[in-house]
């Protein structure tokens, strides 16, 4: 007999999302100056949750000047004020962090698990941690008195939607940076809500301005010619374009960008572990992160007792409703999304690659995509080469500890890795030769506000968290 | 008598170790700063001479980058005793170069050694400035080390020389990557020298690439160049920074632009090492000695 697990949903009673809501502004909710709006979806049953505003240029330079005359008395501020503001903001999350937690699964579709238990806990300890930051920035080493840039437009993407925010918004505000940060047109609730929080905190108008919209509105508002900074976290492509559009000016930029990680695991890995941190690392919110392992390396004389493995381990993954608090796998986060990975995918398989998919059902309405593995996979086909930002696992073989290093490296990307060996000394020589930004030894996709995050080659550039997170929004 | 006759010296490019002329053939007239008196017929470069150098950058980054720390230190300080031996010649080369005294000419000189010493020690210290332990919440040992970034095309001042070039040439190198180099188009004979100077410094061949030429044809093809991971735009007019720093974006390359006014004189901070640093961080698993969660 079978045991099914009985629906254990997380209640939606503890969010109360608006028909509509405007662009933050100077502390103020306001319409478009246009009018404009656009709605946004859940996309795992794809209900309209509600009606946005959408910013176009008139908005972005309304939001710019006055992150721009609050910059002047929140520069001004001692760190010690400032940090108060940060720690009551840290405070305010974890308070309404379920309420949070639900919201984001409601408007992106990953599980309420995690939500719950890793992008509200890392939002705020993101808060928490550069609060701390704010009064102690002489002891960063970055000189004597650091000051901040001026305003800060920040672009982040839909896969944490709040916990990009934090990232960005956490640092810039510590150093004494204001902010207008646009949010991705398929999440902006989380960062509206964040607006509330801000009020709650009592935070000073025009510190965090909030402008939902579509790529127009991040190109609009990062080539403003009174932005001093520029953070981007998104797909390589979109880096490249603002990197040329702030070429020539005095813009400091940041980018994080895609990846395609390799995860390796040589034949002494314990392989039940090591099949937990390779499910990890590609259907950790449906593997749609940047730093996803999307490259499986494994050593050829462990090869099929860890596809068994894993094959066995992806069966018992439970894909479904994301508010139910036993999903592993959510929805795709919009329908544009799944068409790229369905595309790739399929791209995958027309070039020889084998395909499997785990057998499980999917829901009716929503965009869905089932875990899904290449094996047989070269370092030439697409699926070894382009991110998918998507729960597909792509397979590769490797005899010697230097080929795993050559082919983990044989990317354009360079953001994170994973090694999995029982020898300390091999983890050591292997992690040495990784060209990426984050390394993961046996574990994957971990995260702390105090750990370095970024990328090497065309992953972008800068670090966000620890004290290295200070320098992309110091004037040094 | 008739006063001896003096031995000129063919000035030649610095590429992986040797020192070849132009591929192209080509030369240009350098002519003293003050008296526009013919000075040499330098290597005109070429595109192909840029990629040809990029070629041996990219070959030496391993050994390099791989080298120790303290290894770097002890090569970049032996450039310093060369250079040091070398001093009069290249007081004659900058005095020529950018119209100066002797005297003062000397005195940059003298900064220029200096310059190679104070980076010869940060080599083994720049990663315990730029990296560290990070207390994350959990049982992990985590920890951000500085990386070389990799082959870094350095733009060297138009202005100064010997002391502009090496203040931006040493900083790069100290740390691992390795270097393709545009020296100042008008005044391109103390870089070509400085080649000779790294040749007989243990400096393995290719670490230090050394072009001379027209900086606004020499360079669109490094910054545009998918095998090089960063450039220096110090020696760019903002126009053609403007123009390289948009190349630079088709593979993100790091970009550190041109400031205005920089005073090579003056004492280094650490912006120039960090520039082209990329920050790893690795979380080593530590488990629990048992169940207890205590090693006792």
């Amino acid at each position: 007999m079978t045991f099914e697990y009985a629906p254990a949903p997380e209640s939606r009673s503890v969010v109360d999302i608006a028909p509509s809501y405007g662009l933050f502004i100077d502390g103020e909710f306001t319409d478009a100056a246009d009018g404009r709006v656009f709605k946004t979806v859940s996309p795992s049953t794809e209900e309209v949750l509600s009606e946005v505003a959408r910013a176009g240029e008139a908005d972005v330079d309304r939001a710019v000047a006055a992150a721009r005359r609050a910059f002047a008395s929140w520069s001004a501020l001692p760190g010690s004020e400032r940090a108060k503001y940060l720690f009551r903001i840290a405070r305010i999350v974890q308070e309404r962090s379920r309420e949070l937690a639900v919201l984001e699964t409601l408007d992106n579709g990953k599980p309420i698990k995690e939500t719950r238990d890793t992008d509200l806990p890392l939002v705020a300890a993101h808060f928490f941690y550069y609060a701390g930051w704010a009064d102690k920035l002489e002891h960063a080493g970055f000189g004597s008195s650091p000051k901040p840039l001026g305003v800060a437009a920040q672009v982040i993407p839909w896969n944490f939607p709040l916990l990009m925010l934090a990232w960005k918004i956490a640092p810039a505000l510590a150093t004494g940076n204001t902010v207008v940060l646009k949010p991705a047109e398929t999440t902006p609730l989380s960062a509206l809500f964040f607006a509330d929080v801000c009020r709650q905190a009592g935070l000073p108008k025009g510190v965090v301005n909030i402008l939902p919209g579509y790529g127009e509105t991040g190109a609009a508002l990062v080539a403003h010619p009174d932005v001093n900074k520029v953070a981007f976290t998104g797909s390589t492509g979109v880096g490249k374009e603002i990197a040329r559009t702030v070429a020539g000016t005095r813009k400091k930029l940041t980018l994080e960008l895609g990846g395609k990680g390799a995860n390796i695991v040589f034949d002494d890995a314990p392989v039940d572990q090591a099949v937990e941190g390779i499910v990890s690392g590609i259907f950790f919110n449906q593997g749609q992160v940047c730093c996803a392992g999307s490259r499986l390396l494994v050593q050829e004389s462990v090869h099929d007792e860890v596809l068994d493995a894993l094959k066995r381990r992806i069966s018992t993954l439970r894909l479904g409703d994301p508010l139910d608090k036993n999903t592993d796998i959510g929805a795709i986060n919009s329908a544009e999304q799944l068409a790229r990975i369905t595309s790739l995918a399929d791209q995958g398989e027309a070039e020889g690659a084998e395909r499997w998919t785990a057998p499980c059902e999917l829901p009716s309405s929503g965009y869905w995509f089932a875990p899904t593995v290449f094996s047989g996979v070269t370092q030439a086909h697409t699926v070894a080469r382009d991110e998918i930002f998507g729960p597909v696992l792509s397979v590769l073989t490797f005899r010697t500890p230097d080929e795993a290093v050559a082919k983990a490296n044989n990317t354009a990307y360079g953001l994170s890795a994973g090694i999995w060996t029982d020898k300390g000394s091999r983890i050591l020589a292997v992690a040495n030769k990784l060209r990426a930004g984050v390394v993961w030894s046996n574990t994957f996709n971990k995260f702390d506000p105090t750990s370095p995050f970024g990328g090497y080659k065309e992953s972008g550039y800068g670090r966000e968290g620890g004290r290295h997170g200070l320098e992309a929004y110091l004037d040094v | 008598m008739s006063e001896r006759l003096s031995v000129f010296k063919t000035y030649k490019l610095y590429v992986g170790g040797k020192f070849p002329r132009s591929e192209s053939g080509r030369v240009y007239e350098v002519t003293g700063s003050k008296d526009e008196n013919w000075l040499a017929n330098a290597p005109l470069s070429s595109r192909k001479d840029a990629r040809d150098a990029v070629v041996a950058a990219r070959k030496a980054f391993g050994g390099w980058s791989g080298a120790t720390a303290y290894n770097r230190g002890q090569v970049l300080y032996r450039v310093a005793e060369m250079l040091e031996g070398r001093r009069s010649q290249f007081t004659r080369e900058v005095a020529d170069a950018e119209g100066l005294s002797k005297a003062k000419a000397a005195a940059l000189v003298d900064l220029t050694v200096d310059r190679w010493v104070w980076y010869a020690g940060w080599t083994d210290k720049i990663a315990q400035i730029a990296g560290g332990a990070n207390p994350v919440a959990g049982p992990f040992f985590n920890l951000s080390t500085p990386e070389p970034t990799g082959v870094v095309a350095v733009l060297a001042p138009q202005e100064s020389s010997l002391l502009g070039l090496v203040s931006v040439l040493a900083p790069v190198i100290a740390t691992g990557n390795t270097a393709v180099v545009v020296a100042s188009e008008r005044s391109p004979l103390p870089a070509l020298s400085l080649g000779e100077v790294l040749a007989t410094s243990d400096v393995p061949g290719g670490v230090v690439n050394v072009l001379s030429g027209r900086t606004a044809e020499i360079a669109p093809t490094l910054a545009s160049h998918m095998d090089v991971n960063a450039v220096d735009l110090t020696g760019a007019d903002p126009a053609l920074a403007t123009e390289l720093e948009i190349a630079a974006a088709d593979n993100l390359k790091r970009v550190l632009r041109p400031r205005t006014g920089e005073d090579f004189a003056a004492t280094p901070g650490t912006e120039r090492l960090t520039a082209f640093l990329e920050t790893k961080t690795v979380w080593h698993t530590t488990g629990s000695l048992g169940a207890s969660g205590s090693s006792y």
